[in-house]
């Protein structure tokens, strides 16, 4: 099986760790991961923001450069979701969006939508990629702290990917995991909304943070950096001393890394 | 605060000031926490919840593709009834055709049935400028009315007072209105209703002209439906001597039958009650009646005319979008400046309006697209697919288009990316982690800023694998 990682443009260059962990933690369990150095964004940002064209460009390239893997891993949620479920309704919006165009636009929407069936339902965020793809829940990891969850989202909502985090985290050794209150409830990233409304985003976080305080854990796990920078950057803020870590890292840990 | 939603700032600023009302977010949330339980439980008693969404989503969308034929279908059967249906394109000749109806009666006084619709054409306001007093008779709406307020939720317009304000303002105000509050009042539940109760008592008794809105109206009999809770709205409806029901176009429903999907949705997702208190419907004029049908259309047809946006037209106001939201949960309804807060005003404002204001411009982003408002709607209105479409139309500031374009010209070629990325990498002990300039400052307010790495992802696996590995 030829797997495919997306590693986002936002762990790429801030989070390069994660992407390090989905690599050690891939190969692991027996996979072939290759990076296709082609890739970029998957142009959830531009979009979001209302940059629909910027983003069209970026989903292109996306699609042209996991044109032929057998599955492609996504360390995050969101650009997971960008790509499955938005992808195919940009697709959508295309016809409607210019009735009157010409052909060589209609050839290109067709192009767009014929990759976008073909490449999206092969993307995975990667707890998904593990259970369902691999059948693995166990992927014999050692993380001895006590840890809590953030489903974020665009995982919960949007992927839908349920339990699978957690049932991963249950099976690490040494890991205690403990509930977080309103762990459902939006952290206030949002990407551009995070600046553009940042004192309702502030607000936001702050319950965040007051949920993730009253677990006690030492460290909070998500499968996105993007609200982990968010909420992470307030913990730190605070001074909590509570750390966050992306899910692939906790996954990745074994004994020989103590 | 008082009078008008018009003039209002810009989403953010609105936001701001009402995040320094700690007793406004403390009201809020308690409210909406408690409402989105029971709705939670009453929903999840149905096993076939999914299919009754789907099904008022279709019926709608059938009534919405539809529409031309079932409004003249409906103004037929009221036509037939023995109603008078008269046709309004804005908010100011729905108005001004309300005021002359109630002039040719020759009253001055009419008692209201709550209404988003009258709300949204500010028809308080046009009828006191005509010289007509309009009594509201919903508790909810009544303590708006004399706190000279604006309402702040779809289904409970007062949701931002609480007990002890509600108090204050029955005794200061009430007597301006008529029946003065008790002056023993406390802030007893069941001593507030008691004061509204016999206040409104006397509205009710005296007047000869009713106002409403309608949830529904049933274009093949050419009925309309109004649910409520306490009953005043049925005092409304039967009482005076003239009815006029101001109704948005989209309220259309083709048939009878329609009705019992939506009896099932709306109650559930709005109240979180298995059941409607008070469900009343008419046809036409009663014996001894005069009935007036406004079909309203303000801004409808243009939402109609916009292929993803028209799917908000589907909206049955139960307000369940407004319950779940977190952002409404921390600011309120007013920082909307619409009577359509939450994330259905977000989408519907703009739709209705359109952007050439400043608030209306920002309504598209006052959304983290959490998606939670998606989930909750009884009709199915994928609300994010809807912002993020408004903000692809919406006018966009020069400094940010600019940004946003430098970014994505880094992002279409990965050797940019590899160099911008190197170039973080030399100057990251240059980035401060407090304290970033221009519009970084809004992040690192609150927020530190996550330490860039030395060696980026992509450069760490060119330094290891080589070349090799799908290399393109
Ligand atoms: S958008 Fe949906 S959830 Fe919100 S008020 Fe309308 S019908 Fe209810």
């Amino acid at each position: 099986m030829r797997v495919g990682l997306f590693v986002t443009c936002v762990n790429d260059t801030l989070f390069p760790e994660t992407g390090k962990a989905v690599v050690t933690l891939l190969r692991r369990l027996g996979c072939a991961v290759e990076f296709p150095e082609g890739q970029t964004c998957c142009g959830q940002m531009h979009v979001n923001t209302g940059y629909r064209d910027e983003g069209l460009r970026l989903a292109r390239r996306f699609l042209e450069v996991f044109a032929g893997y057998d599955a492609v891993v996504v360390p995050s949620g969101s650009c997971a979701a960008m790509v499955r479920e938005q992808y195919p309704k940009l697709a959508a919006g295309m016809g409607a969006a210019r009735p009157g165009a010409f052909a060589g636009a209609h050839r290109g929407r067709t192009r767009f939508a014929e990759a976008v069936a073909a490449v999206t339902p092969r993307v995975y965020d990667l707890s998904e990629f593990l259970v369902d793809v691999l059948g693995r829940t166990d992927v014999g990891a050692y993380f001895p702290h006590r840890v809590t969850y953030h489903p974020t989202c665009h995982s919960l909502r949007g992927l839908r990917v349920g339990d699978r985090p957690t049932r991963l985290l249950r099976a690490v050794r040494g890991l205690e995991l403990v509930p977080l209150p309103a762990a459902d409830e939006c952290c206030g990233f949002g990407g551009t909304f995070a600046v553009k409304n940042a004192a309702v985003s502030a607000a936001m976080c702050a319950d965040k943070v007051a949920g993730v305080e009253a677990t006690g854990a030492e460290v909070l796990c998500a499968a996105d950096n993007s609200c982990l920078m968010h909420i992470g950057g307030t913990l730190s803020r605070l001074r909590t001393g509570v750390r966050v870590m992306h899910l692939a890292e906790i996954l990745a840990a074994t004994e020989e890394d103590r | 605060m008082s009078g008008t939603f018009l003039g209002m700032p810009a989403f953010p600023r609105n936001a701001e000031k009402a995040l320094l009302n700690s007793q406004l977010r403390f009201n809020l949330r308690n409210a909406t926490h408690t409402i989105r339980a029971r709705r939670a439980a009453v929903v999840d008693e149905l096993p076939d919840w999914e299919r009754l969404r789907a099904a008022g989503k279709a019926i709608k969308d059938d009534a919405l593709r539809n529409l031309d034929r079932y409004l003249v279908q409906a103004e037929e059967a009221v036509t037939r009834a023995g109603g008078h249906v008269h046709w309004a394109a804005d908010a100011a000749e729905a108005g001004r055709l309300v005021a002359d109806l109630v002039r040719a009666t020759g009253e001055t006084e009419v008692v209201k049935v709550k209404s988003m619709a009258t709300q949204e054409i500010g028809l308080n306001e046009i009828l006191r400028d005509a010289g007509i007093v309009a009594a509201e008779t919903d508790l909810a709406e009544l303590i708006v009315q004399l706190g000279d307020d604006l309402p702040s939720h779809i289904l409970v317009p007062a949701i931002h007072r609480n007990r002890a304000e509600i108090r204050e303002i029955f005794r200061e105000r009430m007597a301006d209105w008529g029946r003065p509050a008790p002056p023993d009042l406390t802030d007893d539940p069941a001593a507030l209703a008691e004061a509204a109760r016999r206040h409104l008592r006397e509205r009710f008794l005296t007047a000869e002209v009713g106002i409403s809105g309608a949830n529904f109206l049933i274009a093949e009999t050419g009925t309309l439906v109004v649910l409520e809770s306490e009953g005043n709205g049925r005092m409304c409806l039967t009482l005076p001597r003239t009815l006029i029901s101001v109704v948005g176009i989209e309220k259309v429903l083709p048939t009878w039958r329609d009705l019992e999907v939506f009896l099932q949705l709306l109650p559930r997702s709005s109240t979180g009650e298995r059941m409607n208190p008070y469900t009343s419907t008419w046809t036409g004029a009663a014996e001894g009646q005069e009935f007036h049908l406004i079909l309203l259309d303000n801004g409808r047809t243009n939402a109609l005319a916009d292929e993803i946006g028209r799917q908000a037209l589907r909206c049955i106001r139960c307000s369940a979008c407004l319950n779940v939201c977190p952002v409404y949960e921390r600011v309120g309804g007013h920082a909307y400046g619409s009577v359509y807060p939450g994330p259905i005003g977000a989408i519907l404002t703009p739709l209705l309006r359109g952007t050439a204001t400043d608030l209306d411009a920002s309504l598209p982003y006052a959304s983290s697209l959490c998606g939670a408002c998606y989930d909750v709607c009884p009709v199915a209105i994928d609300i994010p697919e809807v912002l993020v479409h408004l903000r692809a139309k919406g006018p966009h500031p020069p400094a940010e288009r600019l940004g946003m374009k430098a970014v994505g010209w880094t992002l279409n070629r990965p050797a940019r990316l590899r160099l911008a990325q190197r170039a973080a990498s030399r100057l990251r002990r240059l980035v401060p982690r407090r304290r970033l300039p221009g519009p970084g400052a809004a992040w690192t307010d609150t927020r530190d800023v996550p330490a860039v790495p030395e060696e980026s992802f992509r450069a760490w696996w060119r330094r290891t694998e080589g070349r090799e590995g799908g290399a393109r």
